[in-house]
C-alpha cells in the first residue's frame, strides 16, 4: 500500500545549529522523489526525521491522511536502504530479507515466497545462503533493498545508496532502482548530492541548500527554469553575468549587448544573468571577446572566451553544427538564447525571467 | 499547531540498567573503599577523628620502609621489564624469528598464568633445597638467593614483562614505514634512526606498558608474601596488620591500603596527563617490513627471545613435573605418581569445585553486565555513561586485598552481612574482572556499524528487542574473548580471595598458597597444574575462536 507523503514546515536543530528551516514537501503517491543538495545541507537529517530516528523539533510529517509525528520509528512501516547497506552480518542474505517479514510475524509459506520472490526481484536468488562477507558491494546493495521493500512498506527510504559502488556499477544499480521502483509503485524518497543522478532517476527533485528548499520539480524543470542562482549553479554548468533590466524592459548586459527577455513581472534595475554553455553561441555581432582555450570533446567544443572587462565564460559549440574548430586567441563575437537564459534580481536574487 | 517535540522522562529500560549499574557498583565499589577511608581516620590509642596512623605510617621506620620497599620493587621491576620487553618487541616485530606466533602466545601464556606459581616454582628450584640450587652446590658454586628484594623483581620481571612486549609491540607495528626510510634517508645511521625515530614514536606505548607493569607490581600480594620473607612490602604488612593472629589493627591496616591507593592512583594520573598528551596516534599505511634473516643471523636473533620464554615459563613446566613426584615427610623423592591429585581430590575437593563455581558465576555476571556497560559506554554517551567508565576503572587503583578488606568491613554487620559467604567471593570477582570484558566490548561495539540496529528497529522490530537479537547477538564474540581474559583472572584470583575467604568458601589460589607455607610441595604442585592448564586451555580457545587476533592490552 502506497502512500502520499506531506511535510509542513519541519525544523531540525542541533544545538544552536538550524539544521533544517522549515521544509516542506508533498510527495504524490508512487512517486519517485529526489533530495539533492550539497553535503551538509540537511538531506540526510531529513530522512532520518522521516524515518523516525530524529527527534522532530516542529513541523509535522503525514503519511497520507495519518500524523506519524509521534509514532515510533519501528511502527512507521517505512522501508529504508542505508548508505553503508547496513546488513545484518550474522544472517544468511535469505535471513537478511526475512527479517522484517518475521518483525510482522508473516506466516512462513507466505515469508518464504515473498523472500524467493525479492531475491529474484534484484536478481540475487543464487546467493540466498551466503554470508554478507562473501558479498561484493553491488550484491550487498541489491540484498539491503530487496530487505527495504519486501515488507511492501508504504514509503521507502533510501540514503545516497549508490555512493559506495564503482562508477559503473553505479549507473547499473541506477537503473535497477528505477525499474522496480515502477514496478513495485512504493512512494520512493532519495537521498543524493549528485546531481546527474539526481536528473537520471527521479520523477521530482526538491533541491536543498542549507536547510531549506530552493526549489521542486521534474528534472527538466530544475535544469531547463532554475529559480534562484544557487540551483542555476548546482544543477549542471552555468555563466554568471551582471545585467541591467532597463525602463524600456530590455536586458542590458555590460553596456555591450541588449537582449529582449521576456519579464514574468515588471522591473527595472540591476540583475543577474545565468547562462549555460548551450544557450550561448557565436555571431557576426554581439559582444566581443577572445578565444583563450578549446577542448574537443566529440559530439562538442568547449570554448572558454574572455571578455572585454576580464570575465571569461564556457560557451559549448555542436560539432554536428559546426565542423571548424577556432583557434586561440581569435576574436568572436557572443550572442544568447534570449527565451532559454534565466535571469534574476541581484539583490533577492528571485527570478525574473519567465 | 505546532507539535514541539517533548523531551519527556520516562523511565524506558536503559534507565533502569544505568541506576542498577551504578547502584551495584557504589555499593561493592565505592562503599567499601569509603569505609576503608573512614576507618583509616580512627584509632583505638586515640579519641575522634585523627591521622594518628599516618602519621605513625611516615614516622616509624617499620611502616614507611615497607613503602619504600614497594616502590623500590616496582622501579626495578619496570626497568628490568623494559630492558628485556623492548628489544624482544624489537626482534619479534622486524625479523623473521623462528616460531614467531608460537613465541608471541607463549608470551601471553605466562602473563596470564598465576603470578605466584612463579614464585613458588623459582622456590622449588632455588629455594632452601631447590633442585636448581642444589645443582650450584655440587659445581662448587653458592647459588643466588630467591628470597628478599632480588628474587622479588626476578620474578615479577619474569611474569610481567609481556606486557610490555605486548603495548611495544603493538606501536611498532603500526609505525608507517615510510618514516624510518625517511629518517634512512636523510643518512641516519641504523642504531641512531632507532634511537631518534623509532624510539620517540614508541615511547608512549613503552610508558603504557611500564604503567600496567607498575600498577601490577604495586597491587600483587602473592609473589612478595611468598618471596619477602624480611623484605615486607606494602600489600603484604596490609595482609599482616589486617590477619595477623597477633596484634591485629584494622585502623591501621585501612590507612596503608588508603596509602597504596594514593600510589596507584598518583600513577594513574601521571600516565593520564603525562603520558596521554603525547601519544602520537599513528595510522599505518604500509607496516612495517619483516626483515628476512638467514641461518646463523637468524638462529642468533631468535636465541635472546628463547632464552627469555624459556625462563619465563620454566615456572609452568616445573609446577607440571613437580606434581607427579611424590614425597616422603622429609623430602625425598619416593616415586612419580598421581599421588598428590589423589590427596587434592580428597582433601582439597571444595576448594578446586569453589574456584570453578565461583568463576563460572561471575562470568555469567561479566558478561550479561559487560555487554550492558558497553553499550551504554559506547552508545547511550553522556554524564551517567561517563560516570559508569569512571567507576569501572576504579578496580585498577583498588588493589584486589584492599578490596576485600573493604568489603569485609562493609558487609560483616547490618543491614548486609555477607562475609563468609559464597556472595562476597563472587562479587568481588565480578567488580575486579569487569574492566577487561567491558573493555573488548567497547572496542567491538565501536567498530560496529550503528545503523545495523536502525535498520533492525526501521524494518519493525522495537528497539529493545532489536539490543538483544542484533545487538548483543553481534556483540558476544567480542566480549567473549574479553570474558575469557576474565576468567582466567578469576580462576587464578588470590589477593582478594585470601581476605575473603572461609573453610568453605576457599579455592585453589589460596590452597595453593597455604599449602606452599606448610612446605607441602607436591600438594602445590597438583594444584597449580589444574590452574596451569585450565589457563592455558583458555587461551588456546581464545586464539583459535578470534583466530590469534586477541587483544591482552
Ligand atoms: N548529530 C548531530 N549533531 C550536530 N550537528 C549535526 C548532527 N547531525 C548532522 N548535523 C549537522 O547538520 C547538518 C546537516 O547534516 P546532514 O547529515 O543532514 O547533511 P547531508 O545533507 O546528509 O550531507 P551529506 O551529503 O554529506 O551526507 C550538517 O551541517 C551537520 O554538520
Ligand atoms: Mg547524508
Amino acid at each position: 500500500m502506497s502512500n502520499h507523503v506531506t511535510i509542513k514546515d519541519a525544523v531540525k536543530r542541533y544545538g544552536d545549529f538550524t539544521a533544517l528551516n522549515g521544509v516542506s514537501l508533498d510527495i504524490n503517491e508512487g512517486e519517485f522523489f529526489t533530495l539533492l543538495g550539497p553535503s551538509g545541507c540537511g538531506k540526510t537529517t531529513l530522512l532520518r526525521m522521516i524515518a523516525g530516528f530524529n527527534s522532530i523539533e516542529s513541523g509535522e510529517f503525514y503519511f497520507g491522511d495519518k500524523l506519524i509525528n509521534n509514532i515510533p520509528a519501528h511502527k512507521r512501516d517505512i522501508g529504508m536502504v542505508f548508505q553503508n547497506y547496513a546488513i545484518f552480518p550474522h544472517l544468511t542474505v535469505k535471513e537478511n530479507v526475512a527479517y522484517g517479514l518475521k518483525a510482522r510475524k508473516v506466516p512462513k509459506d507466505q515469508m518464504d515466497a515473498k523472500v524467493k520472490e525479492a531475491l529474484e526481484l534484484v536478481q540475487i536468488s543464487h546467493l540466498a545462503d551466503r554470508k554478507p562477507n562473501e558479498l561484493s558491494g553491488g550484491q550487498q546493495q541489491r540484498v539491503a533493498l530487496a530487505r527495504a521493500f519486501v515488507i511492501e512498506p508504504s514509503v521507502l527510504l533510501m540514503d545516497e545508496p549508490l555512493s559506495n559502488l564503482d562508477a559503473k556499477l553505479r549507473v547499473q544499480m541506477r537503473s535497477v532502482i528505477k525499474k522496480l521502483q515502477k514496478r513495485l509503485d512504493i512512494t520512493t524518497i532519495y537521498v543524493t548530492h549528485d546531481q546527474e543522478e539526481a536528473l537520471a532517476i527521479s520523477d521530482r527533485i526538491a533541491v536543498m541548500n542549507e536547510g531549506r528548499i530552493m526549489q521542486i520539480g521534474t528534472p527538466s524543470e530544475i535544469y531547463a527554469k532554475p529559480q534562484n542562482p544557487f540551483v542555476a549553479g548546482f544543477i549542471g554548468v552555468s555563466n554568471y553575468l551582471d545585467c541591467e533590466v532597463k525602463p524600456d524592459g530590455k536586458v542590458n548586459i555590460k553596456g555591450e549587448l541588449d537582449l529582449n527577455i521576456p519579464l514574468r513581472r515588471q522591473y527595472t534595475g540591476k540583475a543577474k544573468l545565468s547562462a549555460r554553455p548551450e544557450q550561448l553561441f557565436f555571431t557576426a555581432t554581439g559582444m566581443p571577446g577572445v578565444i583563450q582555450f578549446s577542448t574537443f570533446l566529440g559530439d562538442f567544443v568547449e570554448y572558454e572566451v574572455l571578455l572585454n572587462d576580464g570575465q571569461s565564460l564556457i560557451i559549448n559549440e555542436y560539432t554536428k553544427d559546426h565542423s571548424e574548430v577556432y583557434e586561440n586567441g581569435k576574436n568572436v563575437f557572443i550572442s544568447f538564447d534570449p527565451l532559454r537564459v534565466s535571469l534574476y534580481e541581484s539583490e533577492s536574487q528571485e527570478v525574473l525571467s519567465l | 499547531m505546532k507539535l514541539l517535540g517533548k523531551r519527556q522522562f520516562r523511565m524506558d529500560f536503559w534507565t533502569w540498567v544505568k541506576i542498577i549499574v551504578i547502584l551495584a557498583l557504589c555499593l561493592f565499589i565505592v562503599y567499601p573503599f569509603y569505609t576503608i577511608l573512614t576507618k583509616s581516620v580512627f584509632s583505638t590509642k586515640v579519641e575522634g577523628i585523627t591521622l594518628y596512623n599516618f602519621t605513625r605510617f611516615f614516622t616509624k621506620p617499620y611502616y614507611y620502609k615497607s613503602l619504600l620497599r614497594s616502590l623500590y620493587v616496582c622501579f626495578f621491576t619496570v626497568l628490568a621489564s623494559t630492558a628485556i620487553g623492548v628489544p624482544i618487541a624489537y626482534l619479534m616485530t622486524r625479523y623473521n624469528i623462528l616460531g614467531k606466533k608460537a613465541m608471541h602466545i607463549m608470551t601471553i601464556l605466562s602473563l596470564m598464568s598465576p603470578p605466584f606459581i612463579g614464585a613458588y616454582s623459582w622456590i622449588i628450584l632455588l629455594g632452601r633445597n631447590g633442585l636448581a640450587a642444589k645443582l650450584f652446590t655440587m659445581l662448587g658454586l653458592t647459588a643466588p638467593t630467591i628470597y628478599g628484594r632480588g628474587g622479588i623483581i626476578f620474578v615479577f620481571t619474569l611474569h610481567l614483562f609481556p606486557y610490555i612486549y605486548l603495548y611495544t609491540s603493538g606501536a611498532m607495528n603500526s609505525i608507517d614505514s615510510s618514516l624510518e626510510e625517511a629518517a634512512e634517508n636523510l643518512g641516519m645511521s641504523k642504531l641512531r634512526r632507532i634511537w631518534t625515530v623509532t624510539l620517540p614514536v614508541i615511547l608512549p606505548s613503552i610508558l603504557a606498558g611500564c604503567l600496567m607493569v607498575f600498577m601490577t607490581c604495586l597491587a600483587d600480594f602473592g609473589t612478595p608474601m611468598l618471596l619477602g620473607e624480611g623484605y615486607v612490602v606494602l600489600p603484604v604488612l596490609v595482609y599482616n596488620e589486617y590477619m595477623s593472629e597477633s596484634a591485629t589493627d584494622p585502623f591501621m591496616a585501612s590507612a596503608l591500603s588508603v596509602v597504596i591507593v594514593i600510589c596507584s592512583l598518583l600513577v594513574l594520573v601521571f600516565q593520564k596527563y603525562v603520558i596521554d598528551k603525547r601519544n602520537y596516534q599513528m595510522s599505518s599505511l604500509r607496516p612495517p617490513v619483516e626483515v628476512q634473516l638467514h641461518g646463523g643471523k637468524r638462529l642468533l636473533a631468535s636465541l635472546p627471545i628463547y632464552i627469555v620464554i624459556f625462563l619465563a615459563s620454566l615456572p609452568q613446566i616445573v609446577v607440571i613435573c613437580q606434581s607427579f613426584v611424590e614425597r616422603s615427610f622429609s623430602g625425598m623423592v619416593k616415586g612419580i605418581n598421581l599421588s598428590n591429585y589423589q590427596t587434592i581430590l580428597k582433601r582439597l575437593f571444595t576448594n578446586i569445585k569453589n574456584t570453578y563455581v565461583f568463576s563460572s558465576v561471575a562470568i555469567v555476571f561479566i558478561v550479561l553486565v559487560g555487554i550492558f556497560v558497553a553499550y551504554i559506554l559506547v552508545r547511550k554517551k553522556g554524564k551517567v555513561a561517563s560516570l559508569i567508565d569512571m567507576l569501572i576503572m576504579f578496580p585498577y587503583v583498588i588493589p584486589g586485598s584492599v578490596l576485600g578488606i573493604g568489603l569485609i568491613i562493609a558487609f560483616n554487620r547490618k543491614p548486609i552481612i555477607l562475609v563468609g559467604t559464597s556472595a562476597i567471593m563472587i562479587i568481588s570477582y565480578v567488580v575486579r574482572k569487569l574492566p577487561y570484558t567491558v573493555r573488548s566490548g567497547t572496542a567491538f561495539l565501536c567498530q560496529m556499524d550503528p545503523f545495523v540496529e536502525e535498520a533492525s528497529i526501521n524494518l519493525g522490530v522495537p528497539p529493545l528487542k532489536t539490543f538483544f537479537t542484533v545487538t548483543a547477538r553481534m556483540m558476544l564474540p567480542g566480549v567473549m574473548s574479553g570474558a575469557v581474559l576474565s576468567w582466567i583472572t578469576c580462576i587464578n584470583e588470590l589477593s582478594s580471595s585470601i581476605m575473603l575467604y572461609t573453610g568453605k568458601t576457599s579455592t585453589i589460589s589460596v590452597a595453593i598458597y597455604q599449602e606452599v607455607v606448610r612446605m607441602s610441595d607436591g600438594t602445590a604442585a597438583a594444584l597449580s597444574t589444574i590452574l596451569t592448564l585450565t589457563t592455558i586451555i583458555s587461551l588456546l580457545i581464545v586464539f583459535r575462536v578470534t583466530k590469534g587476533k586477541v587483544k591482552i592490552v
